[in-house]
């Protein structure tokens, strides 16, 4: 690990304006992601500011009636939430199906949305990859690519965003709301959130310098039958080859994202219209545009038929 | 959380700073301790380096295996994958500290009793979990493996193991600590 200094922020602001103002600087929360790759040296900050005495770690209900979540609220917390168990079921369930209990207990929910690709290619530092050093090229394309991604790929990188919790928050429209180094605040819808890799895969979010998440916000419930289904090489603590976050409704209606296949929680909102006439002509819409790999076109017909799953989950 | 600094003010003294170290106090089994760290040291080297029990051990250094899993106010975590600067006044938990040789945890005694181990590398670790895990679901928090997410996950072989799922034992002794897991479950149910 490179050598850093270290501080303790006592207002996000503050946070902010240090994190564009010092060179090399990063927040770090949970750490279960950056400290990692520190080790790696696949990120090296010279300097961290430990952002977890903000207070920024409650879960409340908000005036339209949705929930507010800190952006320091853990895994753990945020799955347990009685509300959450309850009212966004998807969301519960896709924690609960990421990482492993010690992870869940320390991983926050900003972090969880910040998380890097685990891309093998991006991990070893001895393989080009344009995410750690823009502009050397990608050994994934033509590399062992199952695990990758299938759709909104570019020619410079065809990683996949790790997180189930995002795929869930998609498929609820959240918002993720920040503040930035002047102190203003503003809300970026989730779908906006993390971008797609095009020519600058090493820009993984519309995060501005040293802006800071401090809440994800749930708009009011959706009724229905609240889904996550993830497909994996183990049955537990694995990343997703391919999750579905569905809520389905009696008459066959619903929205559904997929994760494990993009750069990005994938949702198509036009192709769920086709919902009711069965995962097919659904998937077909949802994935018109894919360009996936030798390796991973297995991913195709596996979102096909996780889809039909969920949608035979909810008519039980 | 990642944030991208681009300015150009550096910290006056960033390596000096590094290398004079941060002082952090926090509790290891209920004795307080005072270190001055270079900030790099996990809390799992500074367990095991600086507090000099060894008990908790490092496995793949990544948070894959769970080898050094201890509890930390009360929540179980992976020491490897944090700073022990983030630690301040913190009551932190060891193997060492949930028993000892003649008067062991009622784990480490089922664990004993189940032969729950065969090199023993991972064994703390796996303890340190287990005695958390049924916190845990005492305290209603649902699993994966959890049928029904509004009612209070029950206690079956499938919830034990989905739950120390990110304990690995290369000995392969799972089907013994499940064993070992579910009779001291029972015991204080």
């Amino acid at each position: 690990m490179k050598e850093f200094t270290y501080e303790r922020a006592t207002s996000a602001q503050e946070a902010a304006a240090k994190a564009q103002r010092i060179e090399g600087a990063k927040f770090i929360a949970g750490g279960t992601n950056l400290l990692d790759l520190m080790k790696l040296e696949i990120e090296t900050p010279d300097h961290l500011i430990d952002v977890n005495g903000l207070g920024l770690d409650m879960i409340e209900t908000t005036p339209e009636g949705g929930l507010r979540i800190g952006a320091l609220v853990r895994n753990t917390s945020l799955a347990a939430d009685l509300r959450v168990r309850r009212d966004y079921a998807v969301l519960s369930r896709a924690l609960l199906a990421g990482a492993s209990g010690q992870l869940r207990n320390k991983a926050t929910t900003a972090g969880n949305l910040l998380q890097r690709t685990r891309c093998p290619y991006f991990y070893d530092t001895n393989q080009p990859c344009n995410k750690r050093s823009p502009g050397a090229g990608c050994a994934a394309i033509d590399g062992v690519s199952r695990q990758l991604g299938i759709i909104g790929v570019s020619e410079a990188c065809i990683a996949t965003h790790p997180s189930d919790m995002a795929v869930a928050m998609r498929v609820l429209d959240a918002e993720v709301e920040t503040v930035d180094p002047a102190g203003q605040a503003r809300k970026i819808p989730v779908a906006d959130f993390h971008r797609l890799p095009g020519d600058s895969p090493h820009i993984e979010t519309s995060l501005y310098s040293g802006e800071l998440i401090t809440a994800v916000t749930l708009p009011p419930p959706v009724s229905g039958n609240h889904i996550y289904r993830k497909v994996r090489d183990r049955a537990s603590y694995a990343f997703a080859l391919v999750s579905v976050a569905a809520i389905l409704q009696r008459d066959g209606t619903g929205r559904v994202a997929v994760g494990g296949v993009a750069h990005k929680p994938w949702r198509v909102e036009e192709a769920e219209a086709e919902l009711p006439k069965g995962a097919k002509p659904f998937a077909a819409g949802l994935l018109a545009d894919a360009k996936p790999t030798q390796d991973n076109a297995f991913k195709l017909p596996l979102v096909e038929r996780t889809v039909a799953a969920a949608i035979n989950e909810a008519r039980q | 959380m990642i944030g991208l600094g681009s300015g150009g003010e550096a910290p006056a003294t960033s390596s000096d700073a590094a290398r004079r170290g941060f002082d952090v106090s926090f509790e290891v089994n209920g004795e307080p301790l005072n270190f001055r760290l270079d900030t790099r040291t996990t809390l799992l080297d500074a367990l095991r380096e600086h507090a000099h029990l060894t008990g908790t051990k490092k496995g793949c250094d990544h948070g894959q295996c769970g080898a050094c899993t201890v509890i930390v106010n009360g929540v179980r975590i992976n020491s490897c994958l944090t700073l022990a600067v983030m630690h301040e006044g913190d009551k932190i938990t060891t193997i060492e500290g949930l028993g000892e040789p003649d008067h062991l945890h009622p784990m480490q005694a089922a664990f004993v009793e189940h032969d729950g181990y065969q090199c023993g590398y991972c064994t703390p670790g796996q303890i340190c979990s287990a005695v958390a895990v049924l916190e845990e679901i005492k305290a209603g928090i649902p699993s994966h493996a959890s049928v029904d997410l509004t009612s209070h996950p029950e206690l079956t072989n499938a919830e034990l193991r989905e739950r120390m799922s990110g304990n690995i034992c290369r000995c392969g002794a799972y089907s013994n600590i499940a064993d070992a897991i579910a009779q001291v479950a029972e015991s204080s149910t």
